[in-house]
């Protein structure tokens, strides 16, 4: 045996496991089987669908008893009455901004090296460390970043540790275990005939790198990256410890990663358990899972057509 | 073998998990057998206790002391803040709310549409101490300089008397009854009419721990907490109320007395008038042994009435 594989290579097309043929009893029992995987199946998409009908249902108010206007105004101060989300969608987007642009990068080259560069042993090693890393509870590593890292911060010269760029770097040590295992799977895929061809016609390693093995991956490196990125815009714990909660808009440069900000996520955690039932402010707590689901919806849905693009351009022969 | 033919885990990372995976484990069977150990007392008659995160460590208090005196009565505590006990008292899970400003007029009229007419209780008295850190020069400020650092006229400490530094405004979550209460008696100075609100910049912390060792270790920040929560590592500032007035340093003794600006009761809730153990429970907190642990824990007694 040369191939300990428990997956056929690519490329080659095995030959469908011969069926014996079923009387009675077993006939019956598969039925029951195949139904019942049909019922599984379905209630995800019953449990997805109630899920957004129930947010709909309770956030609904926000969009009708609120003026549009009000509605995007700068001020986020619920016990006033001062419904202003803008603040909290700007928040929301500086921090996982910062940590796509900290982890994107950082996990890709990672997910390279682990695949196509590391020897056998250091990639034992590592592997299981990355692995350790996603374990890690958000609320562990937003203590972390409450401890040590926001006094770092402070003294690079904010005026406290409490920023969107602390936020941001705990965010992207908090993606980048999604973003390296499945860039990753997605390199493992890559046939080795691809390679092997590359280095055939004299490319160097970086060559065949850089201008076969990635290319032949992008879809799958884009839904690492989407992945990482909707981790990072759901995460709340780990926000809320770190980012300092102020519904501050900061002015625009470089020094707006270095302000504290109040993302949506940490909104609706910190302020859910005071909030009367059925008051306005609830319903806008609600209002504001909405607007989330439909940045997370607009995330996933463009990364399903850049990967609907690359496969259609695979088929079409042009990779 | 292939290069590319190794898949699935390493074993050494699927043991790992497994390690991580019953780590887990053990630590979330801890957490059940307190929990149910709770509940389990809580089928019985435990008193449920909830609210303010100013007072929880004086109902901790009073709750452990009483288990001394009654030790068939058991009272669980938590906190939280003022808004999520008056919640909880208005859904009807809990016996007493604890609360560090009055209920509001719609919080009544919830209740009451809920068939709960809530009694207040005053507690305690509570100074609310604004606070700094050590290394800043500021020792005191008057109430509409206050005003100004939190609405954010005033940004930097020079223009009160300190350092060339930008000033960290630390603030509760807005849950908070200390919150509502800094709003309307500094923010506002208690003009009901003031549209004035916290400057967007204020750092909302999720509770009292978050104010103070963020407050250790910024020497530009500036915050507040009840009188029994400061420690040494905090500087109280004293107050005036205007700058004719005279300073007042926070104390248990001018809390008591009425020349510090910010003193404020401290409530307790129940759903109708309390009978049975839930009043005897008040009576005591309200007596004489009661009094002695709000002392006791920085707080100011009530006067004997």
């Amino acid at each position: 045996m040369s191939d300990t594989s428990p997956f056929p290579p690519p490329h080659q097309a095995t030959p469908p496991p011969e069926r014996p043929v079923q009387f009675g009893w077993s006939l019956f029992v598969e039925r029951i089987i195949e139904r019942l995987i049909w019922v599984t199946g379905i209630s995800t998409i019953v449990i997805v669908a109630l899920i957004f009908y129930f947010l709909v249902r309770e956030g609904l108010p926000t969009f009708l008893d609120i003026t549009w206007r009000q509605l995007f105004g700068r001020r986020w101060y619920p016990i006033e009455d001062i419904f202003g989300l803008w603040p909290l969608i700007v928040g929301s987007i500086l921090v996982t901004f910062g940590a796509v642009v900290i982890a994107v990068p950082l996990g890709l080259t990672t997910a390279i090296y682990l695949g196509e560069i590391a020897p056998q042993w250091q990639r034992e090693i590592l592997k299981p460390l990355i692995e350790v890393l996603a374990g890690i509870p958000s609320i562990v590593l937003g203590f972390l970043g409450w401890v040590a890292l926001a006094p770092v911060i402070q003294n690079l010269g904010a005026a406290t540790g409490l920023t969107a760029f602390t936020g941001s770097l705990i965010l992207a040590y908090m993606a980048l275990p999604t973003i390296i295992s499945i860039s990753e799977d997605a390199l493992y895929a890559v046939p080795k005939e691809y390679r092997d061809g590359a280095l055939a016609i004299g490319a160097t390693q970086w060559q065949s790198i850089w201008r076969v093995v990635l290319p032949a991956a992008r879809s799958g490196l884009v839904i690492a990256v989407m992945l990482g990125i909707g981790r990072t815009i759901g995460e709340t714990m780990a926000v809320m410890m770190v980012t300092g909660n102020a519904a501050n808009i900061p002015a625009l440069g470089p020094g707006m990663f270095f302000q504290p900000v109040r993302t949506m996520t940490a909104t609706i955690a910190a302020e859910m358990g005071e909030v009367a039932e059925g008051s306005l402010h609830y319903s806008v707590l609600f209002g504001i899972g909405i607007v989330l689901f439909l940045i997370t919806f607009g995330i996933n849905s463009l990364a399903g057509r850049l990967v609907g693009v690359q496969t259609n351009d695979r088929r079409k022969g042009k990779l | 073998m292939p290069k590319y033919g190794v898949t699935g885990p390493p074993r050494i990372c699927v043991m790992l998990a497994l390690l991580l995976a019953s780590l887990g484990m053990l630590a979330s069977c801890r957490t059940e057998a307190i929990t149910s150990d709770e509940t389990s007392v809580g089928i019985h008659r435990a008193i449920q206790n909830k609210g303010s995160d100013t007072l929880v460590n004086l109902a901790l208090a009073w709750a452990e002391a009483y288990q001394g005196i009654q030790p068939e009565v058991s009272i669980a505590v938590t906190g939280g803040g003022s808004g999520t006990g008056i919640a909880a008292l208005i859904n009807g899970t809990v016996d007493i709310a604890n609360a560090s400003r009055a209920m509001k007029d719609e919080e009544v009229e919830e209740a009451r549409a809920n068939g709960i007419e809530p009694v207040e209780h005053v507690v305690a008295i509570d100074a609310l101490a604004v606070i700094v850190n050590p290394e800043n020069p500021v020792d005191q400020l008057t109430l509409p300089q206050l005003a100004d650092i939190y609405t954010g006229r005033i940004t930097n400490w020079k223009e009160v008397g300190g350092d060339d530094a930008p000033i960290v405004l630390l603030s509760r979550e807005t849950n908070s009854g200390t919150h509502v209460y800094f709003l309307e008696e500094v923010v506002r100075l208690g003009d009901s009419e003031n549209p004035d609100i916290f400057a967007p910049q204020t750092l909302l912390m999720p509770s009292s721990v978050g104010i103070t060792s963020e407050l250790r270790r910024n020497p530009r920040a500036i915050g507040y907490d009840g009188l029994g929560y400061v420690t040494e590592h905090e500087k109280m500032l004293a107050l005036a109320v205007d700058s004719q007035s005279p300073y007042v340093t926070p104390s248990v003794e001018t809390g008591a007395d009425g020349t510090y600006p910010l003193a404020r009761f401290l409530y307790m809730y129940t759903a109708g008038e309390p009978t049975g153990e839930i009043a005897d429970y008040l009576a005591w907190i309200r007596g004489p042994d009661g009094q002695a642990i709000v002392s006791k824990l920085g707080f100011v007694p009530l006067s004997e009435e």
